[in-house]
């Protein structure tokens, strides 16, 4: 009781020991493995006049790549988000025969090379692709248009919602739907007002991890966007490009342009996340 | 309202919940299943709350039949284990679903949701915590808010699955009695699962004592207390000495000794004497039924109870016998039991 008020409580007793330690070697990893290329990326853009900078991220091609970039990338998540958690309800709830099969297949857009992904989707679509084919009578194309960016970055996303959301919803307590129908709540009403509250921080992390992929997600997606500049190009294809070019100012201005944007997105979605939880009365 | 349970049996896979069940609970009684885990009485609850079917049988709600409707249609109230708040809403809105959840012509204006929630909980003494989340809320108050919860739909049963179990002994007591005197105030048929003996005697007006999935007695608390149906009952409900023995034409032996007991029409073969502690009195060796060596002596606040080692053909039994008051029992004494009030049970085959 008699301690120095003057010295800052930057620890508290606790009975977890290793404080020291652990945070050290917490702050160490994170500097080397993500704030050191990430300072490197400002470092070289700092090597560009302020004026050259935003002709650069200003130019019509860059904006426009980042602009499928972020927009495609949001479709997608909000499409995975959607039939992700329709995904995990089945998995979750119902007993199906070969379940387990299907639970692992979930976690092949993981573990694909996301070239081998792009080429499959690519050939899946094109107009004498097995599916393609039968869009083309309709007049719609996928392959080789924003839309087939879209497919693609829905198929890398989806692991990242289901395997979010899964835990939580088989956590949820099926008392709690119990309740909701002997109280008299219909289906459709224990859903809106009991699941979908409960799972919601979930389905936010989710979409947040399913975004945040698709932004910077390449491989899979050079190979089936076909790349017109103004149409279906993408702001890291935009990236490699110049880097081809050699010119590697360009590529950091723009490269740091999504890092920022993603940031600020990233932390939006984690207020979001933050808020719901607050609303689930979690916090004692 | 009046319940009638009729054959009802349900399977899990192999496992046998109930066995051809039949119960019939009246209007306005408070009644309680008792029974140790795996005897069923979920089961049966769940059966007639409507969250669960049975593979045959019929329930029946005032002689209709409850079984084509589903739970949201059977107006019960329930009241879960692990109460089963939601945690997304604060303790009002909780109390409030069942009145929010309506449509067409049972929606009720705002104002008469919430007249009625705050007068449901000043009835459950909670309406000062009608803001808090139920993460803010102790077990007891959490209990009382799912209490409220069930009540909100105005109920003519209400079903509660455990509802003291996870809360601690003195909490425990006290929302006992205040739920009798809740029973008593409201129009309500009410059905209670519990494992508890105590909580079972003391709540309720029925007791319906269930085994491996069937019903082994029904009766007032004294009834199954002093004249327990069977060896179960009698095992499960207070304490129990069970004493070994043998009907032989007509007359009951320990070994090839006449304990001059009553054998209470229990056909030949071996018998199970039980009895409860109290009823058992230690006297000298030689005058009484039966006779042992005391192994150790153990006291347990105000009372005492003595291990007494019977020998007999088949090898010894240790039985439990409680020590009266001013007496000093010390290990390795002879002894003799002498009960005074008894049942015979025939001996399962095993």
């Amino acid at each position: 009781m008699s301690a120095s008020p003057s010295r800052i409580a930057f620890r508290q007793q606790s009975v977890i020991p290793g404080f020291g330690l652990t945070m050290g070697l917490t702050l160490t990893w994170l500097g080397l493995i993500v704030l050191l290329p990430l300072s490197a990326l400002f470092i070289k853009t700092s090597e560009l006049t302020l004026d050259r900078f935003i002709a650069i991220i200003t130019a019509a091609r860059t904006l426009h790549a980042l602009q499928v970039s972020f927009g495609l990338a949001l479709v997608a998540a909000l499409v995975n988000v959607v039939f992700g958690a329709i995904v995990v309800w089945v998995l979750v709830r119902y007993d199906f025969p070969f379940k387990k099969v299907a639970d692992a297949l979930i976690d092949i857009p993981f573990a694909l090379p996301t070239a081998v992904a792009g080429i499959a989707l690519t050939a899946l679509y094109a107009e004498n692709g097995w599916i393609g084919s039968l869009l083309a009578p309709l007049g719609i194309q996928v392959s080789f248009t924003p839309l087939g960016i879209v497919v693609a970055l829905v198929f890398i996303g989806l692991p990242f919602v289901v395997r979010t959301v899964q835990p939580v919803l088989a956590d949820l307590d099926q008392e709690l739907e119990e309740a909701a129908a002997s109280l008299g709540a219909t289906r459709v009403q224990t859903l809106v007002k009991v699941v979908l509250p409960s799972i919601w921080p979930a389905l936010l992390t989710g979409f947040a991890l399913a975004f945040a992929r698709a932004v910077g997600e390449y491989g899979s997606v050079i190979f089936i966007a076909g790349n017109l500049p103004g149409v279906s190009e993408i702001a890291p294809l935009l990236i490699v490009i110049r880097l081809e070019e050699f010119r590697y100012a360009d590529a950091t201005a723009i490269a740091t342009v999504m890092l920022v944007a993603s940031f600020l997105l990233l932390l939006i979605i984690n207020r979001l996340q933050r808020w719901a939880e607050l609303r689930g009365g979690r916090n004692a | 309202m009046t319940i009638d349970v009729v054959g009802v049996t349900k399977r899990f896979k192999t496992f046998t919940a109930l066995d051809h069940v039949n119960l019939t609970i009246h209007s306005g009684e408070l009644v309680a299943l008792l029974g140790p885990s795996g005897s069923g009485k979920t089961t049966l609850l769940r059966i007639i709350a409507g969250l669960e079917w049975p593979d045959t049988g019929e329930v029946r709600f005032d002689g209709e039949d409850a079984l084509t409707r589903s739970v949201r249609e059977r107006n019960v109230g329930f009241v879960f284990q692990h109460y089963a708040l939601f945690r997304h809403m604060n303790v009002f809105e909780n109390v409030a679903f069942g009145l929010r959840v309506r449509r067409g012509a049972d929606k009720l204006p705002e104002a008469a949701i919430r007249e009625k929630v705050n007068e449901l909980l000043s009835l459950v003494q909670i309406d000062w915590l009608a803001e808090r989340y139920p993460a803010q809320l102790s077990g007891g108050q959490r209990q009382r808010v799912a209490l409220a919860r069930a009540l909100a739909i105005s109920p003519r049963v209400l079903l509660l699955d455990e509802p003291f179990g996870a809360l601690d002994a003195k909490v425990r007591k006290e929302l006992r009695r205040w739920l009798r005197h809740l029973h008593e105030e409201l129009p309500v048929t009410s059905v209670l699962v519990t494992h508890d003996q105590e909580e079972a005697l003391e709540l309720a007006d029925r007791v319906v004592v269930m085994g491996h999935g069937r019903i082994e007695q029904v009766g007032s608390p004294a009834e199954v207390y002093d004249n327990p149906a069977t060896a179960f009952v009698h095992d499960f409900i207070g304490e129990t000495i069970a004493l070994p023995g043998e009907v032989r034409g007509g007359a009951l032996y320990f070994g090839s000794h006449a304990l001059g007991l009553d054998p209470q029409g229990v056909a030949d073969g071996p018998a199970r004497i039980l009895a409860r502690p109290h009823d058992v009195d230690l006297a000298d060796p030689g005058t009484t039924p039966f006779a042992g060596k005391v192994l150790a002596v153990r006291t347990f606040g105000p009372t005492r109870r003595a291990d007494v080692e019977l020998t007999s053909t088949g090898g010894p039994v240790v039985v439990e016998a409680a020590v009266p008051h001013g007496q000093t029992l010390e290990p390795g004494t002879k002894v003799g039991l002498l009960p005074r009030r008894y049942k015979v049970f025939p001996q399962p085959a095993r």
